[in-house]
This record gives C-alpha cells, sequence and structure tokens, in this order.
C-alpha cells in the first residue's frame, strides 16, 4: 500500500517554522533514513544488466514512489513504463514533475494512487490528456502542488545528503499552501524563504544513450533533472540505447552522468525513448503521440489502444513492430537529423 | 498598410517589448514565436532560454516540447532543469512569458484548476515551472486572448505570483525584490502595472478597439495611462520574418 502517514514530523524538538503548505508528504526527508538505505548499495562493479521484466519485477513493488528521468516526451523511459503497466503494478506514489506521457502511460494503467504535481494533464502544444483529466478530476489519485524547480531542488537536496532546501520560488501562492513545503526565516538576513523537503524516491528509471555492463552512464543533450534524481533514488533502473565497453567509458571519464554505484541494474534498449524524443537519434512520433490523445476520449477506444500497444506486447520491440517498425524509426532518425526536408 | 491578423499583432508587439542584450526563458507556442521575431529585429543580441536546460540555440523551427531537441540546436549550453532555474534565482533571466486559464489585477496567474483542490471542476496542467519562472525572473510578460472569463479578480487559484495583493507585497512573501509582472499583451491592448497599486494599467489600445471594447472584456476595473497610446500595427518586415523565418507552417500565427 501507499503511505498513509505524513511524513511531517521533527519529534520532540522545538523547530521554529510556519507551516505554508497543508498537503501530505509521501516519502520520507529524514537523511539519516536514507544514509541507513545508502550504506547497504553495494559498491561492487558488477555486471549489471538484464531484462527490462525482470529489473521490474524484481525492482519496483505495489506503492513505491517512482521517479523518471528525461522531460515530457523527450528522452523518457518508456519501455520500463509499459512493463509495469503490464506487471500490473499499484498503488504507486509518482514524481509529476515534467514526464507528461509517462504519468499518461501509468495512470492509463491504473498504477498510481499519489502524485507530486508540478506538471500533470497537459502534452503541452499537443494538449490535454483527457485520462490523466479525469484522474485528477475525481479525486482517484490524491495530489500535493509542487513546481518543475521545487521537484528538481527536492531531488538536489536528497542528492546532497540532506532533509531540505530553502528556494525562493511558490512563496506567496495557492501552488505553496496546497504543497507540503514550509515557510522559514533565514538565520543570517532574516529573508523569508520556502522550504523544500528533500525526495528520495523508492526508484527512478531513466534512459540514457549509452552504458557499460556496470552501469556507468552518458547522456548527450540537456539532463534535465537527471544527474540530482540519479543520485537521490534508492534504487536506480538504466535503460541504454546502447551498451559499449567500460574503455568507451574510461577514454572520456568528464563524460560520465551517472557513475555504476548509483544503478542497480541495466538493460540495453534500442529506442527505449520511442515515442519520445531521444537527443541527435531520432524525433518524437508526433503521429502517435496524437493518437494516445485521441485514444483517451472513449474508454472502448482506450482499451483496445492499450491491448495494442502495451497489454499484447511482449516487449519493446513488439511495441515498436506494430508502429511500423525499422521504416518508422528510420523516418523519426531523418526527422532528428532534418534529413526529412527535402 | 499591410494586413495582419491579432495573433501576429500580438507577437510583434510582445517582441518589441524586449530589449536587446537580455535573457529569456520562453515555453513553446507564441512566447518562442516573439523570442524569435526578437532576435530577427529589435534584439539580435537577446539569449533564449529553456527550463528543460536549453541556452542560447540557433533555433531551426519552432520547438514542439520545451525540452526538445530544437531547443538546444546549435546551442550554446545544453544543461539541466536546476542551472536554469538557479540562474533565474541567481537574477540573470530579464524576461519570461506565461500563460493561463485566468489572470486578476495584480496580474497573479491561474494555471491549476478550477473549482476546489481536492474535486476539481477542471484541473489544468498546474505551475510546471511557470511558478518559479513568475517568482525569480525580473519581468514576467503574457501574450493572451482577453476576455471577461479570464480577465478576473475571482481567481480560483494562484498557480503563478504576480503582485499577489499590491505594493509590497511579493517582498513580504520572500519573492526577490524588484521583480514581477511587466506587460500584458492581448488581442485589444498592451496593459502594464502602476507603480503605486500595482494594478493592471491600460497603456495602449490596437488600432480598432475602443476603450469600450477594453472594458467590457475584463472583469475588473483597470487603470489607464494619462497618455493613451495605440499600438502600432506590425510593419511588413516584421510580418515578412514572421511568416517566412519564425513560422512558416503557421503553427501559432494560423491559430488566430
Amino acid at each position: 500500500m501507499a503511505p498513509t502517514v505524513d511524513f511531517h514530523q521533527s519529534g520532540d524538538r522545538d523547530v521554529q517554522y510556519v507551516k505554508a503548505g497543508k498537503r501530505r508528504l509521501f516519502v520520507n526527508p529524514d537523511a539519516d533514513a536514507a544514509r541507513k538505505v545508502f550504506r547497504r548499495k553495494s559498491r561492487r562493479m558488477v555486471d549489471k544488466t538484464t531484462t527490462v521484466k525482470e529489473a521490474v519485477s524484481r525492482l519496483i513493488h505495489d506503492g513505491d514512489y517512482v521517479a523518471s528521468g528525461g522531460f515530457g516526451s523527450n528522452r523518457v523511459p518508456v519501455a520500463v513504463m509499459h512493463e509495469i503497466v503490464r506487471q500490473q503494478k499499484r498503488n504507486l506514489c509518482f514524481s509529476g514533475q515534467t514526464s507528461t506521457h509517462i504519468l499518461q502511460i501509468l495512470v492509463a494503467g491504473k498504477c498510481i494512487r499519489a502524485c507530486d504535481a508540478a506538471y500533470v494533464v497537459g502534452q503541452e502544444v499537443r494538449g490535454i490528456s483527457q485520462v490523466c483529466r479525469r484522474a485528477f478530476e475525481s479525486g482517484e489519485i490524491e495530489t500535493t502542488e509542487w513546481t518543475s524547480a521545487a521537484l528538481a531542488w527536492r531531488y538536489k537536496a536528497a542528492a546532497m545528503g540532506l532533509s531540505f532546501l530553502p528556494i525562493r520560488s511558490m512563496l506567496g501562492t495557492d501552488t505553496l499552501k496546497q504543497s507540503a513545503a514550509m515557510e522559514l526565516d533565514c538565520p543570517f538576513t532574516g529573508k523569508k524563504y520556502a522550504v523544500v523537503p528533500a525526495l528520495y524516491p523508492d526508484v527512478a528509471v531513466i534512459h540514457v544513450h549509452r552504458s557499460d555492463i556496470y552501469g556507468n552512464c552518458q547522456i548527450e543533450g540537456i539532463g534535465v533533472s537527471d544527474y540530482d534524481l540519479a543520485r537521490a533514488a534508492k534504487k536506480l533502473i538504466i535503460t541504454a540505447e546502447t551498451l559499449i565497453g567500460n574503455e568507451g567509458i574510461r577514454l572520456r571519464p568528464e563524460h560520465t552522468a551517472i557513475p555504476y554505484y548509483l544503478v542497480d541494474a541495466v538493460i540495453e534498449v534500442p529506442f527505449g525513448a520511442y515515442p519520445s524524443n531521444m537527443a541527435y537519434c531520432y524525433f518524437a512520433d508526433e503521429e502517435h503521440l496524437q493518437d494516445w490523445l485521441e485514444a483517451e476520449k472513449g474508454e472502448e477506444t482506450l482499451l483496445k489502444f492499450l491491448d495494442k500497444n502495451i497489454y499484447r506486447c511482449k516487449n519493446h520491440w513488439n511495441y515498436l513492430l506494430v508502429n511500423g517498425g525499422l521504416e518508422r524509426l528510420n523516418q523519426l532518425r531523418q526527422k532528428e537529423h532534418f534529413a526529412d526536408r527535402s | 498598410m499591410a494586413e495582419y491578423n491579432r495573433m501576429e499583432l500580438m507577437i510583434c508587439l510582445a517582441a518589441r517589448a524586449i530589449e536587446d542584450g537580455s535573457t529569456a526563458v520562453v515555453g513553446t507556442g507564441a512566447p518562442c514565436a516573439a523570442a524569435m521575431l526578437a532576435q530577427r529585429t529589435v534584439a539580435p543580441k537577446l539569449m533564449i532560454l529553456f527550463e528543460a536546460g536549453g541556452v542560447g540555440p540557433i533555433l531551426p523551427s519552432m520547438p514542439i516540447s520545451v525540452g526538445d531537441s530544437r531547443t538546444f540546436h546549435k546551442a550554446i549550453d545544453a544543461t539541466s532543469m536546476p542551472d536554469i532555474m538557479e540562474s533565474c534565482q541567481r537574477g540573470m533571466a530579464d524576461y519570461t512569458f506565461l500563460g493561463g486559464a485566468q489572470i486578476d489585477m495584480y496580474g497573479n496567474i491561474n494555471s491549476t484548476l478550477i473549482g476546489d483542490y481536492e474535486r476539481p471542476k477542471v484541473r489544468f496542467p498546474g505551475s510546471g515551472g511557470a511558478n518559479d519562472l513568475a517568482s525569480l525572473c525580473w519581468r514576467t510578460m503574457m501574450i493572451t486572448p482577453q476576455d471577461k472569463q479570464r480577465f478576473t479578480n475571482d481567481i480560483d487559484f494562484i498557480t503563478s505570483p504576480g503582485y499577489l495583493t499590491g505594493k509590497g507585497a511579493r517582498e513580504a512573501a520572500g519573492l526577490p525584490r524588484g521583480s514581477g509582472p511587466y506587460k500584458i499583451i492581448t488581442n485589444l491592448a498592451v496593459m502594464g502595472f502602476d507603480e503605486e497599486t500595482k494594478r493592471m494599467r491600460v497603456e495602449a489600445i490596437h488600432p480598432g478597439i475602443t476603450r469600450e471594447d477594453v472594458i467590457e472584456n475584463t472583469g475588473f476595473e483597470l487603470l489607464w495611462a494619462p497618455e493613451l497610446e495605440k499600438s502600432n500595427p506590425p510593419t511588413q518586415e516584421e510580418l515578412d520574418i514572421l511568416r517566412n523565418e519564425v513560422d512558416p507552417l503557421r503553427y501559432i500565427i494560423g491559430r488566430a
């Protein structure tokens, strides 16, 4: 089950703060509790390659707090999310920072019970996900309100091994009132800050350009919040476009965005971000993303769509195949490189 | 005189409000078009930032997502969201552009919901980075259609801060000094904010629009600049750039 306790707690100590937000915290921000978990994490550089099916089954459990790397419909770990739906994980909490397409998948699969909400039902210029909208309007999903930067800085606080960070946004608004943030006066300047609790997800899933078998990863293009998220998460699943040899990592160590000791599983999933955009590899499949939005308009059409694209697919290869396979992927590759403009 | 539609007019007016050599955090759609037009006209040294991490791209076409690969095409940096937001927090972002379902007379914006929080009548995407940008950038701009439902003091939810309850309220809440709403550009008028009260104030009315049109389409009492200006329509040069270079497929300007 998802957590039902409220993690706002300071024990017997007299702590000076103003409780600004009235919503619940879904994960414990305590830094010592996190250290206990990280102390047990293996430091051994061993082969961590596996399958998507095995990783999801072993590392993601009902009630877990899950976070996704990437941004919106860009470099998001679609293959793992489809598998979460296929394995019918339930009562997950989700970090709704920017991952619009991932949230769309998990809500359609009825996997989500609670959500830290920064950007949740929209698909940017493409429109609104009706399935997400219905779930958020009906109260089916419990929410606590945040902003994109607040969630980025919550990951950062966790990555730093802290329990909170002061920030200068959210202040004065209903976004703050419907969050679980607090207000605190700066002990040096007396100025007022919003303080946000560290976010240590149970599991993060990040799709990268390259990884070796140990989980040393390289990411190209924008990093979004993934550098901090990888460090904040108690468990980390990596899918990679390509597996490379360890010598490839050692040749350019400054390109390592995620070192192996953060990683629990590595799976090579070519086109693993499809139908999202993978920088320098392939553009987003706009037609397929529109089909998603269309299918969501009715229950029958959605079930049929999920059946075709998720439930009846054994793995990501099958999903790529039912959507045009290599020919389609090559079109998206051309689009990414502007080669489709003749 | 050149023919133009109201979206083209709004984009041109927004572009002209940008100072050269400044920085602007933009999203997709009309704000991105305005920034691209500004770069080709009044502000060639404008640097564009995207919240997902793109810095100073040479935009080959309109991005679909603020995180897609176009947002860092031939860019000077492909960084992270916290890095962009921290630049804003340090005071290095001059402009941002926001949208929303409701705005009140202090420039507070709702993009979260209609109704109450636990069982909203309509749920919108929420803040995303909007609250952060409205809090941390020096000048917030908005390009929006104007009507009574949208321009209202009965705002259901303050997602992103304008001047909150008036002069001094942002600073009292802890927001950075000297930041806040700057221009609201609509299909009818250009509005700024009164120095003393921080209330919305009409500065210019578009060609063919009357004072009454503006009043009728606003749910609260507006202030008026003593010398009300008439908006200059787009020039042929601006329209050519907008139509041929910025938005040749008419994604944005075709929406008017």
